[in-house]
C-alpha cells in the first residue's frame, strides 16, 4: 500500500499539469480566456431561466433554480464520466512509451470537470442573488453532496475507461445511456409527478439522491437526513470500489489493446 | 570491487496474443466466446531472457527488426509487464520519449517543458531550476512561447532530448532517437550522454548502427527472435554481430 502512495506522491505534479492543461487548452485563443469557465454556464443559465420561467410551469417554487441545480449536477456527471471514458485511449501514445500511473489520466479528467462544476456553482450563486432567492447557511453543507458526486463519477469513470479500451462500443452506447439517465434523474420535473413504479426506478438512480440532497441544502434551508446521507455514501463507496477494482484488474492489458 | 547491480532481468518472457480476427465490439466478442471461436496466435516477443546491468555500465541492445529490443526496453521502463519472469530496477528511470510522445502539441514549448517534466516525475520547482539549461541546450530560446504544433520535427526532438536528460537519473533509456536532428546536434547529444555516463548514469541504448553502439556501450545484449543470443563485453559481441 505504501508503495502506491509513494508512487502517487511522485506523480502528483503530473496531476496538476494535466488538469491545468485541460483548462488552458479549452479556452486558448479566446479573448476572455479562463473567464469563459464562469461566463459560459452563467449565460446558459440566464437563457434557461428566461425560457423556463415563462414556458413550463410545474408546481415548484422558483422553477429556474430547480432546473439549474439539476443541470449543474447532471452536466458534471455527464462531463466527468464521458471525458474519463476516453482518458486512457486518448493518452495511448504516452502510455505506450513511458511508465505513468494510468489512473492519473482518469483522475485528471474528473478534476478538470470539477473545476467547471465550481464555476457553474458560482454562476448558480450569482443567479440566486440576482433572483433574490434566500441564501441560507445550509448552503455550506452543499460540499457533502458535491464530494459524493465527484467520488461517484470517479468510480464510474474508472470502470468506463478500463472497459472502453477493450470494447470501443461502450463509447457509443454510453452516450445513449446518459440521455436515458437524464430522464431518470429529476432534472426538469419534480418527483411528485411520477407514477409509483417510475418513482421507484428514479429513486434507484444514485444521482437522484445526491441531487435531492443538494437542492435541500441550497434552496430549502433543510439539512438532509442521515438516512439519505448514509445511502448516498454507501452507493458512492460501492461504485468507487468497483471502479478501482475493474481498473486495477485491467490496467496491465491496456497497452496490448490501445 | 564490482559495482552494485542496478537492473536485474530474470527469465523474462513476453507473450502477445495476436487475435487472428480483430474484434473491437462487445457483440462480436460475446458471440465468438459462446461459439468458442476466439483463436489467438501466440507470439513470444521475448523468451527467457536474463541479464544483469551494474551501475555505471552502458548496455547496448542489438538485433534485427522484430527481435524484441523495444519490448525489452519497455519491460525495463515499466510500460509492459512481463508474462513470465521479473524485472527489478533499483533507481530512477528516465526514458527518452520517442519524438514528442509526451508533448501536447497545442501547448507552447514552455508549457510542454513542465508537462513533460511532470510525466518523468519531476516537480515544477525542479523544472524551474533546469529551465535555463533546457532552453540553452535545445537552442530554442526565441520559440519558447510558440505552440509546439508549429515546430519542425528536429526542433521537437531537440526539446524532447533536452528535457529527458536533465539532472542525473540512475538509468537513461535511449531508443533510436539519436538518428534525428542534424549532425551537429547529434554530436551534442552524444557528448551529453557521455557526460551523464561519467556522472554514474547507466545507459540503455538501442540502435541499428553498430558503430554508435560500439562508441557508447561497454556491454551488449544481442537478441534474436526474442531469445538472447549473446551477452557480454562490447568488443567481441559486436565483432561477431557484424560478421553474422
Amino acid at each position: 500500500m505504501s508503495v502506491y502512495i509513494q508512487n502517487f506522491m511522485k506523480f502528483r505534479p503530473l496531476l496538476n499539469e494535466l488538469v491545468s492543461r485541460d483548462v488552458k487548452i479549452k479556452y486558448r485563443r479566446s479573448v476572455l480566456g479562463v473567464l469563459w469557465t464562469l461566463l459560459n454556464p452563467l449565460m446558459m443559465m440566464i437563457i434557461l431561466s428566461v425560457v423556463f420561467s415563462n414556458l413550463f410551469k410545474f408546481d415548484i417554487e422558483n422553477f429556474p433554480l430547480y432546473l439549474l441545480s439539476g443541470q449543474i449536477i447532471f452536466n458534471f456527471y455527464n462531463d466527468a464520466t464521458s471525458n474519463a471514458m476516453s482518458a486512457v485511449i486518448g493518452n495511448a501514445a504516452l502510455i505506450k512509451k513511458v511508465y505513468v500511473p494510468k489512473y492519473l489520466f482518469v483522475i485528471s479528467r474528473v478534476f478538470s470537470s470539477f473545476i467547471n462544476l465550481l464555476a457553474s456553482f458560482t454562476a448558480l450563486m450569482l443567479v440566486m442573488i440576482a433572483t433574490r432567492a434566500e441564501l441560507h447557511w445550509t448552503v455550506l453543507l452543499s460540499v457533502i453532496p458535491l464530494a459524493l458526486l465527484v467520488a461517484l463519477s470517479l468510480g464510474i469513470g474508472l470502470a468506463l475507461a478500463a472497459l472502453t479500451v477493450k470494447f470501443r462500443d461502450i463509447m457509443h452506447l454510453y452516450s445513449v445511456f446518459v440521455t436515458a439517465l437524464m430522464y431518470l434523474t429529476p432534472v426538469i420535473y419534480p418527483m411528485s409527478i411520477l407514477p409509483g413504479w417510475l418513482y421507484k426506478i428514479v429513486m434507484l438512480n444514485p444521482l437522484t439522491n445526491i441531487l435531492t440532497m443538494f437542492r435541500s441544502v441550497m434552496f430549502d434551508n433543510t439539512v438532509f437526513g442521515l438516512g439519505e446521507l448514509g445511502l448516498a455514501a454507501i452507493e458512492t463507496v460501492i461504485f468507487l470500489a468497483a471502479g478501482l477494482y475493474i481498473f486495477y484488474k485491467n490496467q496491465d492489458e491496456f497497452i496490448l489493446n490501445i | 570491487m564490482e559495482n552494485a547491480v542496478i537492473i536485474k532481468v530474470e527469465h523474462v518472457s513476453m507473450k502477445f496474443n495476436l487475435a487472428t480476427e480483430k474484434f473491437d465490439s462487445f457483440k462480436e466478442y460475446v458471440i465468438r466466446s459462446i461459439k468458442k471461436q476466439i483463436s489467438y496466435n501466440e507470439f513470444w516477443a521475448l523468451k527467457d531472457v536474463s541479464f544483469e546491468v551494474r551501475k555505471g555500465d552502458s548496455l547496448g541492445l542489438i538485433g534485427l527488426n522484430g527481435s524484441g529490443k523495444s519490448t525489452m526496453l519497455k519491460t525495463i521502463a515499466g510500460v509492459l509487464k512481463p508474462t513470465k519472469g521479473s524485472v527489478t530496477v533499483y533507481g530512477t528511470v528516465a526514458p527518452l520519449i520517442e519524438l514528442g510522445a509526451g508533448f501536447d502539441f497545442d501547448l507552447t514549448a514552455r508549457e510542454n517543458i513542465y508537462l513533460n517534466g511532470a510525466i518523468l516525475g519531476y516537480t515544477r520547482e525542479m523544472m524551474q531550476e533546469h529551465y535555463e539549461d533546457i532552453v540553452d541546450f535545445s537552442e530554442l530560446r526565441e520559440f519558447m512561447d510558440v505552440p509546439v504544433k508549429n515546430f519542425s520535427s528536429g526542433m521537437v526532438s531537440r526539446l524532447a532530448f533536452a528535457i529527458a536528460t536533465i539532472g542525473t537519473p540512475d538509468i537513461l533509456i535511449v531508443d533510436e532517437v539519436l538518428s534525428v536532428g542534424d549532425f551537429r546536434f547529434q554530436e551534442k547529444c552524444h557528448e551529453r550522454i557521455r557526460r551523464m555516463m561519467d556522472q554514474g548514469t547507466t545507459i540503455l541504448f538501442v540502435s541499428h548502427s553498430i558503430d554508435q553502439v560500439k562508441s557508447i556501450c561497454n556491454k551488449i545484449v544481442w537478441l534474436e527472435r526474442g531469445r538472447m543470443k549473446r551477452f557480454g563485453d562490447a568488443e567481441p559481441v559486436c565483432k561477431e554481430y557484424s560478421e553474422s
